[in-house]
Order: C-alpha cells, then structure tokens, then sequence
C-alpha cells in the first residue's frame, strides 16, 4: 500500500514535469475552398527563423517566440502581453494533403494553406450519352 | 523575449489570473489556458509599456496592418495609435467556408498618457515583424545622473 502511494507520488511528480510552459493561443481565421483550407494566424513579434510548424500525425502545430529585440535594460510599467511565445495545436482532416503545406509570414501575420488531396476534391463526373 | 516584460505581474487582476491558473492546475484544468488569450481582453492592439533610463516604450502587437493605414499622433501629453486593419475573409458561398474568425478586424484606437518627464517632440515609431514600437526620450533633466562632489 505504502509503495502504491510512492508510485502515485511519483506519477503526480511526472503530470507536474509535463505542464508546459505557458504559451499563448495565438487568434485564427479558417477558411475551406474547393483548393483547400487557409488559415491565418496572428504572430506579431515572431520572425521567420522564430516560427516552427510541425506535423505530427494529423497533428498541426504552430509554435513561435517573441522576439521584440528591446534593449535589455527595460523596466517594465504596464504589460498586456506578458508571454513571449505562441503555440497552438490544430487537427487536420484526413480529406487534406500534409505534405504539400505552404506557409508565409508578412507582418506577424502567418498564412498557411494546406491543399486537399486529389481524391478529396470536387469534380465533375461527364455523362456519357451513348 | 526580455523575461522582465512579460512576467510582470502588474495589478491585482493578474493576481487573480495566477490564481485561476493555479485552481486549473490544481485540479487538472490544464488542458486548455483560459485567461493567458493572445489578445488581452479584447482590446487591440494589446500593448506593452516600459522604460529605461533613455526613453519610454511602448509596444503594440499590431500584426498585418498595412504601414498606409497606421497612425501615431501625441497631443497635450495623450499618445494615440489608431488606424485599420482590413479584414480580409471571403464571402461565405457554397464553396467557401468560413471554420474560424477570432482575428480582429476594422479600425482600433487605443490612448496612452505619457508620463510628464518625456519628450514628446522626438517621437520615434517604427514597425517590425507585426509589432509596432514607439520611443519617447525623456527630457535631459530627467535622466539619471551623477552629481560630482568637490572637494575644497
């Protein structure tokens, strides 16, 4: 009994190791066209080389780092955003093609588009006369 | 990110959110972040606001506004950012769908009042990455000095 509760100690421990640091969720706009789904996300203070995106399965992650290049001397007064990371986790349909993920960053605004498969999309099926 | 902006806990509502956030983990809420939303409670751009021994600055989150449609104006002591950000969704039609809209849209204005030691005439704004900075020195009078001691 005594072990069990050391080995329910010890699980609590690794549930408290796995808590990740904190990250925002960055806002998103989805939009679904007969191409494919385009999403945008709200990045602002990411660089390209800052910004990660990872597909795990049908996983998609966004991750990225602030990085303001202030000088280090700032006092802070007044803060909003008071993390300095973004991440977020989306689920891909199986209808869409990972492999073919385009992505670009303008102005802190990341624009990915992922196309659907070519079995997925709508087509036009001719009737024969004959 | 420099850590000292963004864990700064500055008033007794982020007092509250460290002890939301600390319930959640309590009890396993974890999962989903409730409180620590990109866009602070709705108001864009959010900003940051610091100062060194120069300047103050100030830091909106202002991502994907074109430069054209930017304003920054300071007046009687009043620092104002305004402008517009298009919001450039499609029509929804039977082929395009629309899954999410959280980013923001139209025109903002958001008013920050300087403090009365900076000088409000060498305002100096630029905008990088999404994110605009401005920087307002702060008179010479008001600078940290050293004062030398004479000796007679």
């Amino acid at each position: 009994m005594e072990m069990n509760t050391t080995q329910l100690a010890r699980e609590g421990n690794r549930e408290a190791a796995k808590v990740e640091e904190p990250a925002l969720l960055p806002p998103v706009d989805i939009v679904e066209d007969e191409h494919g789904i385009t999403l945008r996300a709200d990045l602002p203070g990411v660089t390209k080389e800052n910004l990660s995106i990872g597909v795990n399965g049908d996983n998609l992650t966004i991750e990225g780092a602030v990085s303001l290049g202030e000088s280090q001397r700032v006092q802070p007064v007044y803060a909003e955003i008071r993390v300095g990371r973004y991440k977020r986790t989306f689920v891909l349909s199986r209808d869409l093609d990972a492999s073919k993920i385009d992505a670009s960053m303008k102005n802190g605004v990341l624009t990915l588009t992922v196309p659907k498969s070519e079995a997925a999309k709508p087509r036009r099926i001719d009737v024969r006369a004959d | 990110m420099y850590p000292a902006l963004t864990s700064f806990s500055g008033d007794v509502f982020a007092e509250f959110d460290a002890l939301q956030r600390q319930l959640e983990q309590l009890m396993g809420l974890r999962a989903w972040p409730s409180s620590i939303r990109a866009t602070g409670r709705g108001a864009f751009p959010a900003l940051d606001v610091g100062t060194t021994e120069e300047a103050v600055e100030i830091y909106a989150f202002a991502p994907g506004i074109d430069m054209s449609k930017l304003e920054v104006s300071v007046d009687k002591g009043l620092l104002t950012i305004s402008g517009e950000r298009a919001d450039d969704l499609p029509q929804e039609d039977e082929k395009v769908t629309v899954y999410a809209h959280e980013r923001f849209g139209g025109t903002f204005e958001r008013v920050v009042s300087l403090p009365a030691d900076v000088d409000s005439s060498r305002v100096d704004a630029t905008y990088r990455n999404g994110v605009l900075r401005i920087a307002i020195p702060k008179h010479e009078a008001a600078k940290p000095r050293r004062i030398e001691v004479k000796s007679h």
